[in-house]
């Protein structure tokens, strides 16, 4: 029992050390990132908003961020329906195919359409390429969040509705729409922050467009921005972390909607 | 008058035929019920009537007007599903109110209306409250309210009862019945409960394999099941193999009954005194004329001829007995019925009843009887001989 203990602290320690390290050092007022810390400022964070080149990078992503959710949540939405509610030849291997790329290696995705946009098509990849492609990665994840709401929902609903008069479309204006808003606003939220800090395709896509993950990644080729790079990191995890809360408490009040138990999520 | 009509109704999904060929008429104001076990189409015919499913050959017509290219949303019939699907973003008050939306009624009307129809199912002043804060019992007066409001034509109940505990599934019962009888509308009952359809049903249609066995009101449904299937599965039967002979007139095996009390008014009786009065005809031998039935087990008997379907000829058949028409010959008891020996094989006590099973003289399986514990009566221990009694009228006669 004491080994297990120490085991789960020792791994806790592992996932978490370094992003507690973040905050810390975004704090510390010495240019330079070692022990022992020398003193408290919040500098840092105000010369963030003096980098021109990181605003524009910030805008880029929560642009392509906002774009991508929006594309993967509708698309989410018409598999979920398509998976629940009606039959189709080979609706398992198409659903499966849908998830693939939760499992697909993002470097090969990012190769793979990179070739596709520039050898086959001779287009230049710019920020509608990593739209593209995020929508790709962010599809699955959207579909496996309001596969969920939509099997919560009783079917007999949506029946209930035409049977009381209403047209399909009035049924699922009424009744599947506002039962799955839940739903569609966690899916939205969670394809939102996977684009959001997106690096590999972001990278291998960006040609004149930089996101906010790739001017990171150019800061630490330079020692005396790490600070600046601290502080920005310590507001996306703080942002992520708050998205993730909100996605996961409409997808609980969406349940709770329902009438139904909990069996389970992302968080 | 006739209100629902369905002409060779068939139903095919992919290879599987749900419904094959289902004739059926149903009354204005008739409480109906389509019985039958899990898988044997009878949700199906119900979603068929209520539109939610298309039939692949046939015709169903409501009210006169032929329903094909009909959709659930104009058809003059109402649902209570099964799990109830009472929206639940919604309070009690805009579920009843729902279906309201496209009545041209002003809107204190309209609000009038759903507290009436509140009010009809024991509602009243829920309105307010949230759907899914509710019990089972309450949700499926919901439903029933939801539906009623719009005053359909035919009220469909998809098992209506199944998921409510013992206690309020008989009070909803009867409430239902009232109901109906209250508002005069056509209800179709969907259940798998055999007791819940004889308590609640005017007619019941029995199904099996997507066919209707028996379509009959639910004395004769119990009384004379006209196949096996249907006997097994209404109620508790016993099933024996049995030969069918010829037609035999002989002596009644049963004494004729005592003469009656003096019924001469007293009068009558003072003028009589000294007279000589001429004796009472002598009974004349009865004879009775019936068919000769063989039952393994309990023996020979004589039955009237009309009790034979015409589909049943000479030789071998099956017949049915159910439980409550056997009895067992307590000490001291006599009967004037017929007689076999038996063995006790099983005893179940139930309080007001106690279950026997017994063991007749070449019948593999034992004899189902239920008695009542009258006063007196004690419960037999298992292996004690005994003798049961039984009577030919209460025997059906079912074909091979």
């Amino acid at each position: 029992m004491r080994s297990l203990r120490v085991y789960a602290v020792l791994y806790l320690l592992f996932l978490y050390a370094p992003i507690v390290l973040l905050p810390i050092f975004a704090f510390n007022d010495s240019a330079v990132i070692s022990f022992p810390l020398s003193g408290a400022t919040t500098q840092w964070f105000t010369g963030l908003a003096d980098e021109r080149e990181m605003t524009g990078a910030l805008r880029t992503s929560i642009l392509i961020a906002l774009i991508s959710a929006s594309f993967a949540t509708v698309l989410g939405i018409f598999a979920a329906m398509a998976g629940t509610r009606s039959d189709f030849p080979a609706k398992r291997p198409i659903l499966g195919l849908i998830m693939l790329p939760l499992v697909l290696p993002e470097v090969i995705v990012a190769t793979s359409l990179l070739i596709v946009i520039v050898q086959v098509f001779g287009l230049d990849p710019g920020a509608w390429s990593i739209i593209v492609a995020h929508v790709l990665i962010c599809t699955p994840f959207s579909v496996a969040i309001l596969n969920s709401a939509f099997q919560n929902l009783d079917p007999a609903l949506e029946e209930a509705a035409l049977d009381l008069g209403e047209s399909r479309r009035g049924a699922f204006r009424r009744v599947t729409l506002p039962l799955i808003v839940p739903g569609i606003v966690s899916s939205f939220l969670i394809a939102f922050t996977i684009s959001l800090d997106e690096f590999i395709i972001a990278f291998f896509m960006s040609g004149n467009t930089t996101t906010l993950p790739v001017y990171i990644y150019g800061l630490t080729r330079f020692p005396g921005k790490m600070p600046l790079v601290m502080a920005l990191g310590t507001l996306l995890v703080a942002a992520s972390i708050i998205l993730l809360i909100a996605a996961e408490a409409m997808r609980r009040r969406g349940l709770r909607r329902a009438g139904l138990k909990d069996t389970g999520g992302f968080l | 008058m006739t209100l629902i009509q369905l002409a060779g109704v068939h139903k095919h999904y992919g290879d599987f035929h749900a419904l094959k060929g289902i004739d059926l008429d149903i009354r204005q104001g008739e409480f109906f019920s389509l019985l039958g076990p899990s898988g044997c189409g009878k949700t199906t015919l119900l979603r068929v009537i209520a539109g939610f499913e298309g039939v692949s050959e046939g015709s169903v017509s409501i009210d006169g007007r032929d329903m094909r290219g009909v959709g659930a949303n104009h058809r003059p019939t109402n649902m209570v599903f099964q799990s109830y699907a009472i929206f639940p973003h919604l309070s009690v008050g805009e579920n009843v109110g729902f279906g309201l939306r496209r009545d041209p009624r002003p809107r204190e009307d309209k609000a009038k209306a759903v507290d009436e129809a509140l009010e009809m199912v024991g509602l009243s002043g829920y309105g307010k409250r949230a759907a899914h804060a509710l019990s089972g019992g309450q949700r499926q007066r919901v439903a029933l309210a939801r539906a009623l409001i719009l005053k359909p034509k035919v009220l469909l109940l998809d098992e209506p009862l199944s998921a409510l505990d013992k206690k309020i599934r008989e009070q909803m019962q009867v409430e239902l019945i009232k109901l109906q009888r209250e508002v005069g509308i056509t209800f179709i009952l969907v259940t798998h409960d055999q007791e819940e359809a004889l308590v609640m049903s005017d007619r019941i249609a029995v199904m099996f394999e997507g066919e209707i066995g028996q379509m009959d009101d639910p004395e004769t449904l119990y009384r004379r099941p006209n196949s096996r299937r249907v006997a097994g599965f209404i109620g508790m039967m016993n099933f024996l193999p049995a030969t069918i002979g010829q037609k035999v007139s002989q002596m009644k095996s049963r004494p004729a009954p005592p003469p009656g009390p003096d019924n001469r008014g007293l009068l009558q009786r003072l003028k009589d005194i000294g007279r000589v009065v001429p004796p009472a005809p002598k009974a004349l031998p009865e004879y009775e004329t019936g068919i000769e039935v063989k039952v393994a087990g309990l023996g020979r008997c004589i039955v009237p001829p009309e009790q034979i379907p015409d589909r049943v000829g000479q030789g071998e058949t099956i017949v049915g007995i159910r439980p409550e028409t056997l009895s067992i010959l307590f000490e001291g008891e006599t009967t004037q019925r017929n007689i076999a020996e038996a063995v006790v094989d099983e005893v179940v006590y139930y309080g007001d009843m106690t279950y026997y099973d017994v063991r007749v003289a070449g019948v593999e399986k034992p004899l189902t009887i239920s008695m009542k514990n009258l006063i007196g009566r004690p419960v037999l221990d298992v292996g004690v001989r005994t003798r049961v009694a039984w009577d030919e009228r209460s025997l059906v006669i079912l074909g091979s």
